[in-house]
């Protein structure tokens, strides 16, 4: 029962990084209609960003910051650049270019900083509390609530509350009729992508100490996680894509902790799988029909 | 088939771009094989060992690349997952072949077991579109070394296995042999993609990625054809794992990365979605590129270099064709010409 209850809080604190990370998908597949297949490699190239800063100034906070902004800086760039100059006529075109910034990026981090793990230290110590004899949470999880908490409400908020959100939302719902009404849809979807790859670049930033360190292929893992917490909850859901985070966190945590840790990726095709032939349209999703 | 359809598929179609409507007759694909095979036989007997190493490791990527274009620009389903299922073939190739040593019955193990994977992940595909199917099929690639790493008594994690094969006979130079048995397999694998292709089920293919309604109007069982696609796309692959497994001589989850899938979508795209001949220029790339990005490695004395440069040059390139060309590098004569045209 003990293990059952730490296993639970360590699979609720995963899956949070996940549903942060499934809701960057989220966010560019609702501006953009593409599934952001570059978004684990960009998150990498923050964290590889942070760890530079931190080891150079020896502050952690710096570094959080400077990956946040990176990843900003980043979308902005990958949407300018390439993104804006894809043919949408397939639906393919977006996903392969995507990969083709996989690649790019893997390689010019490998080529810059080696392929081999770089530990990353975290702000709190991961050494769980105990409650009545039981561990449950560390000071770290604590803060990946925190953090993934204020994303989803300060997200919630730019679009509900305030007129850039709804400029957005516009723009993605009816791109033409915003035109018309002033609105820069091109403005709005470059802003999308800097968002997103932000809420990218802090899931980067609250996974990577948890595992082996930082290294060119450290997100791809973690992006097939991401990517089944989005489908989850439909690709269109916010709220799906949180849920979803924790349903995949939950999942990797037992399987990891009652099975194996290598059983961990086994596990999550096999959700996906369920997922995509029993419910194609997410629990959570709005559309009738994937057409994609 | 019927006269009907027969007379439709004979009226010279015209070529739309070109001011004088031409029609090219088209060489039956067993000659263009035979024709292949005869310049691989003389190209080993002119190069030296390590340069047929080279042309072998050609031979086994054409295989998957072609497997691969045929399933992508033909019947518009992205595979990430060929890296695993080339990762099937090359460890039940392994498997058998530390059994019972017998080189043609472990091929034809091989072929069954990924015949099996293919129709598996292919039945699981044939509902899914775009991205989703890229997601489940990246998702296969990914699990590869989880599942040597689970089964480590079958598979021994993440050291593989090594292959025990017998040596060629002695008169053949073990470099030419590999070559040879390649390039066999390439040809003989792409004589059937092309046969397949030419006739009825190369339709079926193409109607099924252009419009599906109008596919299922026509009598076309979808979902078939998408399955049928999948399996043919993944024996090519087995195939051409089996043949890595063999020229390597030891299989590892290491040899089958995330990145060789996304290598692979690289060759079928600058090639030419769809075209075999373009299969064959990006396998020739696949090969090429990594050699030259090495000796630049090797110039500049960067160990960090070696590998990643090939990366990064594969990743520029798969985006500039996909931005500037999405018809791959073949297509850019006409389009070039058409821009002329057009600004006359």
């Amino acid at each position: 029962m003990d293990r059952f209850i730490y296993l639970t809080f360590d699979g609720l604190s995963r899956g949070l990084v996940y549903a942060a990370f499934a809701l960057a998908l989220v966010l560019i597949w609702r501006a953009a209609r593409i599934v952001n297949f570059a978004q684990g490699s960009m998150a990498v190239a923050a964290v590889y960003v942070a760890y530079s800063v931190t080891n150079a100034t020896g502050s952690y906070w710096l570094g959080f910051v400077v990956a946040l902004l990176a990843g900003l800086l980043l979308g902005v760039l990958v949407e300018r650049v390439v993104m804006r100059f894809v043919d949408h006529s397939s639906p393919l075109n977006g996903v392969v270019v995507a990969l083709g910034l996989v690649l790019v990026l893997q390689g010019t981090l490998g080529i810059v900083y080696g392929n081999e793990y770089q530990p990353v230290e975290t702000p709190f110590s991961r050494d769980a509390f105990e409650v009545g004899g039981i561990a449950m949470l560390s000071r770290y999880d604590l803060f990946v609530f925190a953090a993934v908490g204020t994303v989803v409400v300060v997200l919630t908020l730019l679009f509900t509350r305030t007129a850039i959100g709804l400029r957005m939302r516009a723009a993605a719902f009816a791109p033409d009729v915003s035109r018309l009404l002033g609105v820069s849809v091109g403005g709005m979807l470059t802003l999308g992508w800097a968002l997103a790859a932000a809420v990218g670049s802090l899931a980067g930033m609250l996974v990577v100490p948890t595992e082996l360190g930082v290294h060119p292929t450290a997100m791809d893992v973690v992006f097939v996680s991401a990517f089944t917490a989005a489908v989850v909850g439909g690709l269109d859901s916010p709220i799906g894509a949180v849920v979803g985070g924790l349903v995949v966190g939950l999942l990797l945590s037992y399987v990891s902790g009652y099975i194996d840790v290598t059983v961990a990726p086994m596990a999550i095709l096999a959700l996906l799988v369920l997922v995509l032939l029993g419910k194609p349209g997410g629990l959570f999703s709005s559309s009738k029909a994937r057409v994609a | 088939m019927t006269d009907v359809q027969q007379k439709a598929n004979a009226a010279p179609v015209p070529d739309v771009g070109s001011a004088v409507p031409k029609r090219r007759r088209r060489l039956h694909p067993a000659l263009v094989i035979a024709a292949g095979a005869v310049l691989v036989v003389a190209l080993t007997y002119m190069l030296p060992p390590f340069r047929n190493y080279q042309l072998a490791t050609m031979g086994a990527y054409f295989c998957v690349t072609a497997g691969l274009t045929v399933l992508t620009g033909l019947n518009g389903q992205l595979s990430l997952g060929h890296g695993a299922l080339m990762a099937t073939g090359a460890y039940t190739l392994a498997l058998t072949q530390n059994k019972w040593v017998n080189l043609p019955l472990s091929f034809a193990v091989a072929v069954v077991v990924t015949t099996v994977a293919g129709a598996v992940i292919g039945l699981a595909a044939a509902r899914l579109r775009g991205p989703y199917l890229a997601g489940l099929t990246l998702a296969v690639a990914i699990v590869v070394p989880s599942v040597t790493s689970t089964f480590d008594e079958t598979f021994n994690s993440d050291q593989g296995l090594s292959v025990i094969l017998n040596p060629p006979p002695e008169t053949i130079p073990m470099e030419r042999w590999q070559a040879w048995l390649c390039w066999g397999a390439a040809l003989a694998v792409v004589l059937l993609l092309a046969l397949l292709i030419r006739g009825r089920f190369g339709r079926d293919l193409r109607a099924v990625r252009d419009d599906e309604t109008a596919a299922k109007l026509a009598g076309i069982n979808i979902a078939r054809t998408q399955v049928l696609a999948f399996v043919v796309s993944a024996v090519c692959a087995g195939v051409s794992g089996a043949l890595f497994a063999v020229l390597a001589q030891s299989v590892s989850p290491g040899a089958f990365p995330l990145t060789l899938s996304l290598f692979l979508v690289m060759a079928i795209v600058i090639g030419g979605l769809g075209s075999l001949f373009g299969a064959l220029w990006g396998a020739v790339l696949l090969v090429v590129l990594p050699t030259l990005a090495q000796s630049v490695g090797e110039q500049t004395g960067s160990q960090q270099l070696e590998g990643n440069l090939a990366l990064v040059v594969f990743g520029v390139v798969l985006v500039v064709v996909m931005l500037a060309a999405p018809g791959g590098l073949a297509s850019i004569p006409s389009r070039i010409s058409r821009l002329i045209r057009r600004n006359r």
